[in-house]
């Protein structure tokens, strides 16, 4: 799924930036079906990680109470350009999902 | 910042046709998921789910954090927020939302090349306050910020 995800790293003038967002529906699980009134099942992210040149950087926990489509910024030290960001995630439905990205 | 309005316009479209897409491994097992808490996430009141994050320990008051989010949000369903902090060793940030069906929002766990400051989208059930918590040096502080929302993003 080569569109799940953007992910945006650059080099700050101080440090290193990254803006990502995850397309995904992120349901809470309370929400119903207007047509059938059944419950529609809960399916969101639980868990991102975010690594630089392979190192964990970043660990994000999840619930459904994170807005569809997440946004995640953040800055960190340490890195320079033309080094290598991941991002991968996982879902409580088994979906999971990376991208990678070029800090600039 | 006409860029991330492009991308934020792009990913509201794209929302509805992934959502099919992601059906599609609806029934992929996952053993990774062992280290998330689950229980925490499933705490129906703040206190609980405290408890099963961050332990009995109730954090101080700290004037050196910040959570930056509006005033006033029209839409619960995505309210940014940003928390900043400027303790050291900073290990963890977690976001709750007191009145929500599950307060905690989310966790972010640091190494230590991170700058203390993380900005995501979280939904609100009603107006409240947005508590943010975070451990530093094995301590937890918190700090609040009042938010008023005019439409409710939790459904039900």
């Amino acid at each position: 799924m080569a569109r799940d995800m953007k992910i945006r790293a650059w080099d700050n003038g101080k440090n290193t930036s990254i803006k990502a967002i995850i397309f995904h529906p992120m349901e809470t699980g309370l929400r119903k079906d207007k047509k059938t009134g059944k419950k529609i099942p809960g399916h969101y992210i639980t868990e991102v990680n975010c690594e630089h040149n392979g190192k964990n950087i970043l660990t994000c926990l999840w619930g459904p109470g994170v807005s569809k489509n997440p946004f995640l910024s953040f800055d960190f030290n340490g890195a320079k350009k033309g080094d290598k960001i991941k991002i991968s995630w996982l879902d409580n439905q088994g979906g999971k999902g990376d991208s990678s990205a070029t800090i600039s | 910042m006409d860029t991330m309005r492009r991308i934020i316009l792009k990913a509201t479209m794209a929302g509805g046709t992934l959502a099919v897409a992601a059906g599609a491994n609806l029934l992929t097992p996952s053993s990774v998921l062992a280290a998330w808490p689950a229980k925490a996430f499933e705490a129906t009141k703040m206190d609980a789910a405290m408890d099963l994050l961050t332990g009995k320990d109730r954090p101080e008051e700290s004037a050196d954090i910040t959570v930056v989010a509006p005033d006033i949000a029209e839409n619960g369903a995505v309210v940014s927020v940003k928390v900043t902090t400027t303790l050291p060793k900073v290990e963890s940030i977690s976001v709750y939302v007191p009145v929500n069906s599950f307060p905690l929002s989310a966790s972010y766990i640091l190494s230590n090349q991170m700058e203390t400051a993380i900005a995501g989208r979280i939904k609100m059930a009603k107006t409240a306050d947005i508590v943010a918590i975070v451990k530093s040096n094995g301590k937890l502080y918190t700090a609040k910020k009042g938010v008023k929302v005019t439409l409710g993003g939790c459904g039900g």
